[in-house]
């Protein structure tokens, strides 16, 4: 490793938010830092995640929901520290990593496929 | 000659970002800034007729050098030792006062957070550029019956009168791998543990390449 990728690497563990995985397909609750005037507040954006551009501290995800019938899509640089927190909220079986696809699709058809479980006894059940 | 403030030679490492409190990203190129020890002290009134410092910086394996460059070295415990890459000139208006043969100088001696900065390096080569890379010239339309003419400067002159092009016409022609300075890019941050210097926006060159970094002679 050399030295820029190891300064770039300290960028990003250095922030203050806990590291969270995600990856494409997860809804997410992006918990962003709104600064109105002097103020700040927090704005929570729930939404799928349909890419992920993987550039070190440039590490961008781009979010995607409906909102009031229109789609809307949100791009967050990863390691910006306007973001407080990330939850995962769900975690869907997405075949590939740019999900653009959910742009044409609308309602049901714009549903992602659950998890497949995993866990021994889940044929039983 | 114009004053030269202090400066320093170093290698750029490459760009990457940084991000401010507020989430604003701040680009950045980081340089590695090796502390320079100093090999001679140039004077006006001295043998060399000019003011300067003679700085050796880089490191090098002895038997990869010359002897004739070995010998510079010579006075210099820490450079016998381990002998420098490169050596080079920084050139002052005044005598140099304070300054003796062996002495480091390192990049949080010159530096701070805050202050400007120019940087001077070799630009990366072209090759043999066409006129509207090299001058940024319009060029002509892919369209409306343009025949084999899309990149080409156009007209370079008149006819009988003046009967020649003149001097200093811009056309094609080999463009970059000349030295270039960039004036008063802000220094974001120094890390003078690793010899870091984190300098707001692009500075000539390819990454790794050989820079000189002074104080901005703009500065105020």
């Amino acid at each position: 490793m050399n030295l820029i990728q190891t300064i770039e690497r300290e960028i990003v563990t250095n922030r203050e938010r806990a590291d969270v995985d995600v990856r494409p397909g997860d809804t997410v609750r992006v918990h962003a830092k709104i600064i109105e005037g002097d103020k700040a507040r927090i704005q929570v954006y729930e939404g799928t995640v349909i890419r992920i551009h993987r550039n070190g501290p440039g590490t961008t995800f781009t979010v995607r929901k409906m909102s009031s019938g229109v789609g809307v899509e949100r791009i967050f640089p990863a390691s910006s520290p306007n973001i407080a927190k990330i939850e995962v909220v769900s975690r869907y079986k997405v075949r590939r990593a740019r999900l653009y696809f959910l742009r044409r699709l609308t309602g049901k058809a714009a549903r992602l496929k659950p998890l497949r479980d995993t866990t021994r006894d889940a044929a039983a059940r | 000659m114009k004053r030269t403030p202090l400066g320093l030679f170093g290698r750029k490492l490459g760009m990457t970002q940084l991000f401010e409190a507020d989430g604003t990203v701040v680009p950045v190129t980081v340089l590695e800034v090796a502390p320079n020890s100093i090999l001679r002290v140039k004077t006006a009134e001295g043998k060399d007729g000019y003011n300067a410092l003679q700085v050796a910086y880089g490191t090098q394996k002895a038997h990869r050098l010359t002897r004739a460059r070995l010998g510079q070295f010579k006075g210099v415990p820490a450079l016998e030792e381990s002998p420098a890459r490169h050596i080079g000139e920084i050139r002052f208006a005044d005598a140099p006062a304070g300054y003796e043969a062996g002495q480091t100088i390192a990049v949080g001696d010159v530096f701070e957070a805050g202050k400007r900065v120019d940087v001077t390096g070799t630009s990366k080569g072209k090759g043999f550029a066409g006129v509207m890379k090299r001058h940024h010239f319009a060029g002509f339309e892919r369209s409306h019956g343009v025949h084999e003419y899309f990149r080409h400067g156009g007209s370079i002159g008149t006819r009988l009168t003046p009967g020649h092009t003149f001097k200093g016409k811009r056309m094609g022609g080999h463009m970059g791998d000349e030295r270039v300075t960039i004036q008063n890019l802000v220094i974001a941050k120094i890390d003078a543990d690793r010899n870091l210097l984190f300098v707001r926006g692009a500075v000539p060159g390819r990454n790794d390449a050989m820079i000189f970094v002074r104080r901005a002679i703009k500065d105020v």
